[in-house]
């Protein structure tokens, strides 16, 4: 059986701008327009517009949502306001990560998760099973497209169009208003490095916005930017991607990210797990590392120390920034101080790279 | 998208120039634009020998890893050392400043298997 491929409904937009478009998690979506590295630099230095209406989104509301939330949450809901989200994982009972989301808070008794598109429907699943009579939880995917505006010129862009001035929208906060004529969910958060907003809309508003942006930031040297260099982007700030930093063999602690496991009066699924670890040390870290010989690290090449296996690349590029091959790894917690050298194993040859501290990309 | 007439092609997206018993080596106008950005290159040292249908080297665009497969059997004469240092010349020239080797053809025959601009040109569309 083929599977139709989804079509977001900026498709047809898509096309008209010369995208090349590929199949990822079920969508055909657009992997570049004017090419990964002129698009990657637009969003450093100016601005850029994702469709990442791919992404999963899903509702949790009720009387019992709180508890609901504080329970499979890695982070804790406690400490945001309404109108902000947050970062968090979601772990298995033995620290596995189902998802990395953002946690938007409506008020205390709803909720919206923005979940991978891989993985929107075993998140659902799972919230499903944990969920009691007093908390609802809907797929609410179908309802929203999902645009992405990054780069310094992010704010000036959005002036235009928003209701309220966008430099008002603090830091992991959101807005609920209107972009133009459509009703929109504006938060200041995104997946670059740079600033920025994501703006959830209705599906039927998306091609309208889309253009309003593009038409908005022409000045700017706006560029529409596809999935290409949405990852070098992440990539240059150390950001994890789910099936290649995180996974459900991997735990928030070993992929660097403890400091949204809050571990401190909480009772969260995979908290016993996650205690269990953080006192008796992980067996094998999150490094980034920089290419010291030539060569481009990519996923799943080995790892070596001494000519022995000691790891393997997670996600690796040639850096558009900084021009040099980087990489994220999983290597012995003994490798994991800055400077160390390792060897990545390049098809056959050990190509020497140090430990370096990320992100790879400052300002 | 140009193929240019003096060329001869491969199937897997190689360019050959015939000047007596040397061949220039390359990938094509349609391959550079499949592959984006490219950013590494690695090529085999003058003086070894390259196999048809066997990888003599590799491209790799920000995105991806892609093997350079040879069109002939032959030993290299010699190697384009300056789109090591420039690999984005495979996007911008790639039928000129951005060849890869040249190759001393060891088996003539092999040059009958070689594709011509409108017979490569036929192929590519029906591989889109």
């Amino acid at each position: 059986m083929i599977l139709a491929l989804k079509k977001t409904p900026l498709y047809d937009a898509h096309k008209s701008l010369g995208a090349r478009l590929v199949e990822f998690a079920g969508w055909e979506m657009p992997v570049q327009y004017s090419g990964v590295i002129e698009e990657h630099r637009a969003v450093r230095t100016s601005c850029g517009l994702f469709d990442v209406s791919h992404m999963g989104e899903i509702e949790v509301s009720g009387p019992g949502a709180f508890d609901f939330v504080q329970t499979i949450m890695t982070n804790d809901i406690e400490r945001i306001e309404d109108g902000q989200c947050q970062y968090t994982l979601l772990c298995y009972p033995d620290g596995g990560v189902v998802d990395d989301t953002i946690v938007y808070r409506y008020n205390k008794d709803r909720y919206l998760f923005c979940v991978n598109a891989s993985n929107s429907g075993k998140v659902f699943d799972w919230m499903k099973k944990q969920a009691d009579a007093d908390t609802v939880v809907e797929d609410v995917s179908g309802n929203y497209a999902q645009i992405a505006l990054q780069g310094p010129k992010s704010v000036e862009v959005l002036r235009g169009l928003l209701d309220t001035d966008p430099e008002d929208i603090s830091h992991f906060h959101f807005h609920i208003g209107l972009v133009g004529d459509a009703e929109a969910l504006v938060s200041r958060t995104g997946y670059t490095g740079e600033d920025g907003f994501e703006i959830y809309l209705e599906p039927g508003d998306a091609a309208m916005v889309w253009q309003a942006l593009m038409d908005a930031g022409k000045k700017s040297g706006i560029l529409p930017i596809g999935l290409g260099a949405r990852d070098t982007l992440r990539l240059e700030m150390g950001y994890p991607l789910y099936g290649h930093e995180l996974s459900e063999k991997i735990t928030p602690l070993e992929a660097g990210l403890g400091k949204y496991v809050r571990l401190d009066d909480r009772n969260f699924i995979g908290e016993e797990a996650l205690k269990k670890q953080a006192v008796e040390g992980v067996k094998k870290t999150l490094v980034g590392f920089q290419m010291k010989d030539a060569g481009i690290p990519r996923a799943d090449y080995e790892i070596r120390s001494g000519g022995k296996k000691a790891g393997w690349v997670s996600s690796g590029t040639s850096s558009p920034s900084i021009g040099k091959g980087v990489g994220m790894g999983f290597v012995e917690p003994s490798l994991k101080e800055i400077g160390t050298e390792i060897d990545i194993m390049i098809r056959d040859r050990a190509a020497r790279a140090a430990v370096v501290k990320l992100p790879f990309y400052k300002k | 998208m140009e193929f240019p007439k003096d060329l001869k092609y491969t199937k897997e997206h190689e360019w050959v120039k015939v000047e007596g018993n040397i061949a220039t080596v390359g990938i094509t106008d349609y391959a550079q634009d499949s592959l984006g950005d490219v950013v590494y290159v690695e090529l085999p040292q003058e003086g070894g020998t390259v196999t048809k249908h066997e990888p003599f080297g590799v491209v790799e665009s920000v995105k991806a890893v892609s093997d350079l497969y040879s069109p002939l059997s032959g030993s290299v004469t010699e190697v384009n050392d300056a789109i090591i240092d420039s690999p984005e010349a495979i996007n911008e020239d790639p039928y000129g400043d951005a060849w890869m080797i040249k190759v001393e053809v060891g088996n003539d025959s092999e040059l009958g298997d070689l594709l011509t601009a409108e017979e490569y040109q036929k192929f590519i569309e029906e591989e889109k």
